[in-house]
């Protein structure tokens, strides 16, 4: 059965204008500059405050509002008030209808999630948010998978993938978007532990997935078409892999998009932002932590189906550490079996995949060269580091 | 001058060697040699290639060659009645004009802005073939017919998810060949049989061979040995009963008097466009079409491109671009369609050239004229002895089989005499192809002949055959 | 007397020419119809015979005739004429333009001489089937060529049939699977190894020959890294399909270590020449141990391209592969020329007949033209001019060309504008638009797009020093534009025939139109 097409946005009225929604986090990124990592809570915003940090944030929302304003008579904007998106607003010419309540100065999670609870019920075509992955799990949690979400990045380092390269392409974008010249994906919300990230440990989890714009680029003059959307490379995935499942192996599915195509095809449901243990063609391990892995291994022997988690491409240690050292040890290098669309593999724009499995040894066991499916009978050798 | 190499090429501008040293000295290189340096030692090739001397003036080259053509003979000093697959009609003078022009014959791969009557050219002659096959979607060209109708199988493969094809078995061998070739990988191929008095494919073998595992039914009208198929209508509903597609080749010079195979219930047709303003060439002037209905799940099945039509930023204004660039397969195992590059698109633009010449009215006035005189060759031919014309009872257009068996020479034999007696080609000898036909011979009379040439060809024969 | 000459310099230098391209806001032919006229008439059968066959259209089975006319446009002879000219004059062919923008397109002078030659009726009105005796002279072009390519690549045998290079690498990909097959290891070796900077149509077409593609990645320095083939290499390996050059214009230096690898585990090499045109006489297809070979005679060879055809693909194998090669093939005694049908082994038809002969024909007059020497200095400049184009561009801003940082390429290059889209945001493919408004072609990349902001460009050896420059100060130009007035760069072309496209239409299935009749019944919903 042909699946649902992923290019043109038809949820706007034609006959309406388009609806772009904006939030601006005003604090995000504070710490960057003044060398503290990240900014969550109001202790660490006081002192950076303190520090002399000045909030990056609404300017990179201005900067990416600049490449929307063509568009901005064709459009209705929402926001929130004053430093959550007003003024980025109307600095940019753009009369947006403003939403909500806040206190200047002492904006919270609380806001940035009633803000976008707002939108959605307004019902915006696409949520422009400046931020950082604090924020994207913000939305997240208001929203989900509700609306089209891009951000505007602003933090010290995105490990969520749901933000474009720089304000401005977020800005271009957007526009793309809005003319209904681009395709949806989803993309991973990263959960950063920011306390160890201050004493200089990487603790990612992957904390779920919003909707994204995806730029198909023009293609021009070439001889050859391309085959098909990212959808339809997921299946094709799912397809190489079933086909090729032996009956007496676990097969051990860590969490993505791509892997949870793997399981439609079996027709069972995958948890989404976790890991899933499939026997025989039947679920015998839902949302599993390392121990109950481990467990399982005592009986049988395994293999691992991973995929690229976050926009670093981390093959391990970003979202799917129950998959541990341990685990992976047991299973063999040769039983991990790695998954990634094309897009995906092109997206890291040849710099390798990682891994961080939080054991030296193991890591190192994995660096060097990896199979990756990208198709169905298309393998891909890429390599890896840690 | 050194020995043989002149002091500038005319293809060459910067062979001229104060703008080469110039132009080394600009970017800090000392020969060419510095450019190569990524070349191992050992792969360098040591000697001067052997190759013929050059003829290095434009007068020379063309002696050459002029000297080599002149060798051949060709259909205009002899009468020619070989057909199978290059058909010889009349090339009117505006196509080759037209591909002749130089931009059409040096464009490439332009963006729609700059080619972008390259692009509005093969519109229209996917328009124009649309009109002629009553179907909504054509494909620009691919290679040939041989490909198209390979194509066309894999096409229908994907779309039901079925790795069998039912083939008549009156289509040519380089055909069939070509086919199995091409749907080695994944498709078998089964033949089916054809009445030996009529040629037609016999319907009983096809419902016989046909099941649930059948993807698609492939035949031919007019056959390859030159019958019209008179049970299409027939063929086609058995063909759907058992949820198969239904692929017709077709030769599209015969489209103006012969209804175009939708109307039969083909689902998916091709064929070759060379009798649409191509000149022969020895084989060179064919170009393949493909055309379908205007329904998702085949358009995202075309390895060619679909050129679509578009506006653009002012108003009034014609634009055009490819369609559904990315093609979402239904066949997820099959992951990319095929391959598509260079193919055949200068014929393309020519068909067009010819379809706009001839109009409707044209297409049946050559249709008619051309079954005109094979039927007058029929009954001329019919009339020798020991010569069996046709050998299939059935109307044919504008190819017969002619069968010796009754004459006291091969066929071979037969033709060798033509040639040297007559100054005539005559039909392809099918000996190899259906042995079971005997000593037969596949003949091809269109529109370029008149009276007399049919008249000498069956004096000719006549002669040939005592 | 005014001298309009000085007014087109600046600092002797020529200004930027202020081209528009030709723009006839052309109808669609159909608009054009008017009934009842005539392009062409038919000639007439005599009216005695007309007698004698009485109504042939009565002969043909009812359900078979044509019940209504097909609805073609209807124009008067010069009316056809004019419309076509228009729209060839509407079209860049590489007879007008700097075309160094095609890259990996090879879009080199092809000589006119040989264009005449081709349409000779000594060419033309030759049926492929015509007793051999009749045709010596094609057959003999046909076999010398061949054993030009012989010499060329030192590749053992050729055949020409193939209808471009799509068709060729598949063919290769059949005799790979057939050696196999006659070895008893085909279902054993399924796997084609390529590399991404390799033409798309290496894994397209291995993957429609059934087998499992295998793409390698490049190093750092963009070279294809041969740790990653050591690791892709098992006995499930067929073959090794790999375009050297790559697209990007480096040579790839370990190619012999590549093909040992292979070779070690048991597969074939097949070497996609398409990028043949720096190469010829300096280095060979036989020499670095590959066992498969094709060239496309409308690149490297001069063979016009003609919108995308009719094309060539020769495809060349050692010795050993030979028998698999497509029938037939043709022999020579030494006095006559003879075509062979008898390979039981052969895959069997690519294509129709013998291949595109015209094609050939125009090939081996280009190659009996320049000799080795000829042949030679055709490599030679064709790197130097890219070499050239190179060092110029990358002083324009926002330009750089990625990987083999500082070293030389061969025929081509792939730049990257990443530097100036993040400064302006402007795309590569806009830049390219906006190239159309200077009359010249450009071209990013085929997907995947590794190189960010690609542009391919390949100057070959027919363009004059004059017009490289005049390409580069084009690209200046447009760079500049896109930092002080990247609007204008957007919203190209504003010189050429049509304005900017409004694709939308094209991917959706209620509004997507491949002709005219489609169009005029979904404009009507």
């Amino acid at each position: 059965m042909h699946g649902e097409r992923q290019f043109m946005d038809k949820s706007a009225d034609r006959s309406g204008k388009r609806k772009l929604g904006l939030i601006v986090n005003p604090i995000a990124g504070l710490g960057g500059r003044v060398g503290l990592k990240g900014s969550d809570g109001t202790e660490i915003q006081r002192r950076a405050l303190e520090l002399g940090a000045v909030p990056q944030s609404i300017n990179r929302a201005v900067q990416a509002l600049e490449r929307v304003t063509p568009l901005k008579d064709d459009l209705e904007t929402v926001t929130y008030p004053s430093e959550m998106g007003e003024d980025a607003a109307k600095k940019c010419g753009f009369d947006p209808i403003v939403v909500g309540l806040i206190r200047k100065g002492k904006t919270t999670a609380k806001d940035t999630k009633n803000a976008a609870r707002e939108m959605l019920r307004l019902g915006v075509n696409l949520l422009l948010f400046a931020g950082g992955d604090g924020t994207a799990r913000d939305i997240y949690d208001a929203i989900g998978e509700g609306v089209p979400v891009l951000g505007i990045p602003t933090g010290v380092k995105m490990h969520s993938a749901v933000f474009a390269v720089n304000p401005r392409s977020a800005g271009d974008l957007a526009v793309l978007f809005l003319q209904g010249k681009c395709g949806i994906r989803e993309a991973e919300v990263m959960d950063i532990d920011e306390e160890a990230l201050r004493e200089g440990i990487v603790s990612a989890k992957l904390y779920g997935y919003l909707r994204i714009p995806f730029q198909k680029r023009l293609v021009q003059g070439l001889k050859t078409p391309s085959g098909g959307g990212e959808k339809e490379a997921m299946a094709a995935i799912a397809c190489e892999i079933v086909d090729g499942m032996k009956g007496d192996y676990l097969y051990i599915i860590g969490p993505g998009t791509t892997t949870r195509a793997i399981m439609t095809e079996l027709g069972l449901n995958k948890t989404l932002i976790g890991v899933d243990v499939v026997l025989k063609g039947r679920l015998v391990g839902i949302d599993v932590n390392e121990a109950q892995l481990l467990k399982l291994l005592e009986e049988r022997d395994a293999k691992i189906i991973i995929t690229p988690i976050g926009g670093q491409g981390y093959i391990f240690g970003r979202g799917n550490q129950q998959i541990s050292p341990e685990v992976i040890r047991k299973v063999g290098r040769d039983n991990i079996i790695v998954v990634a669309t094309p897009e995906k593999i092109n997206s890291l724009r040849g710099r390798p995949l990682l891994v961080d499995t939080g054991n030296r040894a193991v890591d190192r066991m994995l660096s060097g060269y990896i199979r990756v499916v990208t198709g169905y009978n298309e393998h891909v050798i890429y390599r890896v580091a840690y | 001058m050194s020995k043989g190499k002149p002091s500038a090429y005319p293809y060459i501008p910067n062979s001229v060697s104060t703008v080469k040293n110039k132009m080394l000295k600009e970017i800090g290189a000392k020969s060419a040699e510095d450019f190569y340096q990524d070349i191992p030692e050992k792969l360098r090739l040591k000697k001067k290639m052997n190759l013929p001397k050059p003829l290095l003036s434009e007068y020379s080259l063309r002696r050459h060659m002029e000297g080599i053509l002149s060798k051949n003979k060709t259909c205009q000093e002899h009468l020619n009645f070989l057909g199978a697959g290059c058909w010889q009609h009349y090339v009117p003078a505006v196509c080759d004009e037209v591909n002749q022009r130089g931009e059409f014959l040096t464009a490439y791969a332009g963006e729609p802005y700059d080619d972008h009557g390259r692009w509005q050219a093969l519109f229209e002659y996917a328009s124009m073939m649309g009109e002629l096959l009553n179907m909504d979607v054509v494909n620009v060209p691919t290679y040939d017919w041989l490909q198209a109708a390979a194509t066309s199988i894999r096409m229908a493969s994907r779309i039901t998810g079925r790795r069998e094809v039912l083939v008549s078995r009156t289509i040519s061998a380089d055909k069939l060949s070509k086919i199995r070739d091409y749907c080695k990988p994944e498709i078998g191929v089964k033949l089916l049989n054809y009445d030996r008095e009529t040629g037609q494919m016999d319907l009983n073998s096809l419902k016989a061979e046909i099941s649930s595992k059948t993807a698609a039914v492939y035949f031919e009208n007019p056959s390859y040995l030159g019958f019209i198929e008179a049970h299409g209508d027939e063929i086609s509903k058995i063909a759907h009963g058992h949820g198969a597609i239904s692929i017709v080749g077709v030769d599209p010079i015969s489209l103006g008097i012969l209804t175009p195979p939708i109307e039969y219930g083909a689902d998916i047709v091709c064929g070759d466009l060379q009798p649409l303003g191509m000149h022969m060439q020895f084989g060179g002037g064919h170009a393949g079409f493909i055309a379908t209905r205007d329904e998702e799940k085949y358009v995202m099945e075309y390895p060619s491109r679909l050129f679509g039509i578009a506006p653009t930023s002012v108003e009034g204004e014609y634009g055009f671009g490819d369609v559904a660039y990315e093609r979402t397969s239904f066949a997820l195992r099959e992951e990319g369609k095929e391959f598509v590059g260079t193919a055949a698109a200068l014929w393309g633009i020519t068909a067009g050239v010819y379809l706009a010449l001839m109009g409707p009215q044209g297409m049946r006035e050559i249709g008619e004229g051309i079954m005109q005189r094979s039927r007058y060759a029929i009954l001329q031919i019919s009339k020798i002895d020991g010569v069996k014309c046709p050998v299939f009872q059935s109307t044919h257009f504008k190819e017969f089989v002619v069968n010796f068996d009754g004459a006291s020479k091969t066929v071979a034999e037969i033709n060798k005499t033509l040639l040297r007696k007559h100054k005539i080609f005559g039909g392809k000898n099918l000996k190899k192809e259906f042995p079971e036909l005997g000593n037969s011979a596949l003949y091809c009379i269109t529109e370029v002949h008149t009276r007399n040439d049919i008249d000498r060809l069956a004096n000719a024969v006549k002669e040939a055959v005592q | 007397m005014e001298d309009i000459t000085k007014k087109r310099y600046t600092d002797g230098k020529p200004k930027l020419r202020r081209f528009h391209q030709a723009k006839w806001d052309e109808p669609i032919i159909f608009e054009l119809s008017n009934e009842g006229e005539r392009g062409i008439l038919i000639p007439e059968i005599e009216d005695d015979v007309k007698e004698e066959v009485g109504d042939v259209i009565s002969t043909i089975p009812e359900s078979m005739r044509r019940k209504q006319p097909p609805k073609l446009p209807e124009l008067a002879q010069p009316r056809v004429l004019r419309h076509y000219v228009r729209l060839s004059q509407e079209t860049l062919g590489t007879d007008l333009n700097i075309d160094v923008g095609q890259g990996t397109c090879t879009m080199k002078y092809s000589p006119k001489i040989n264009e005449q030659l081709a349409r000779m009726p000594q060419m033309t009105e030759i049926h492929p089937l015509q007793d051999e005796e009749t045709v010596q002279g094609i057959l003999e072009v046909l076999y010398k060529f061949e054993q030009i390519l012989r010499e060329i690549s030192g590749m053992d045998q050729f055949s020409l049939q193939p209808g471009a290079g799509s068709q060729a690498i598949y063919a290769n990909a059949s005799i790979i699977r057939a050696h196999h097959k006659a070895r008893g290891e085909a279902h054993q070796r399924t796997e084609i190894i390529t590399t991404v900077f390799s033409h798309p149509s290496n894994a397209a077409c291995a993957k429609t020959a059934g087998f499992k593609v295998i793409t390698l990645y490049p190093d750092e320095d963009g070279y294809p890294d041969l740790e990653a083939l050591k690791t892709a290499v098992s006995e499930h390996t067929a073959g090794l399909m790999i375009t050297n050059p790559e697209d990007t214009g480096i040579f790839n230096p370990n190619i012999e270590e590549f093909v040992r690898v292979v070779h070690e585990a048991g597969g074939l090499c097949f070497y996609d020449q398409a990028n043949a045109n720096g190469i010829l006489g300096i280095t060979r297809a036989k020499e670095a141990g590959f066992d498969l070979c094709h060239f496309n005679l409308h690149k490297t060879f001069s063979a016009p391209h003609g919108c995308g055809g009719p094309a060539i693909g020769a495809i060349g194998v050692t010795k050993e592969l030979a028998k698999f090669l497509p029938v037939p093939v043709i022999e020579s005694d030494g006095n006559k020329y003879h075509l062979n049908y008898d390979r039981p082994e052969s895959i069997g038809k690519v294509r129709s007949f013998y291949g595109v002969a015209p094609v050939v024909l125009k090939a081996y007059a280009w190659v009996m033209s320049l000799g080795a020497e000829g042949l030679r200095e055709v490599a030679e400049i064709a790197v130097l001019n890219n070499n050239y184009l190179l060092r110029k561009l990358v002083e324009i801003r926002g330009v750089s060309a990625p990987y083999a940082k500082g070293k030389p390429r061969i025929e081509q290059v792939r730049y990257s504008w990443e530097k100036l889209a993040r400064g302006t945001g402007v795309h590569s493919e806009e830049i390219g638009i906006r190239a159309a408004d200077f009359g010249v072609h450009y071209w990013t990349s085929h997907h995947p797009w590794i190189v960010p902001e690609p542009c391919t460009l390949e100057p070959t050896e027919s363009y004059s020093k004059d017009d490289l420059d005049e390409y580069v100060e084009i690209l200046r130009h447009v760079s500049n534009e896109a930092y002080t007035n990247p609007e204008l760069v957007k919203t190209a072309p504003h010189n050429s025939t049509i304005h900017k496209i409004d694709h939308t239409p094209l991917d959706d299935p209620s509004q997507w139109s491949m002709t005219w009749r489609a169009y005029r019944k979904k404009v009507h919903k």
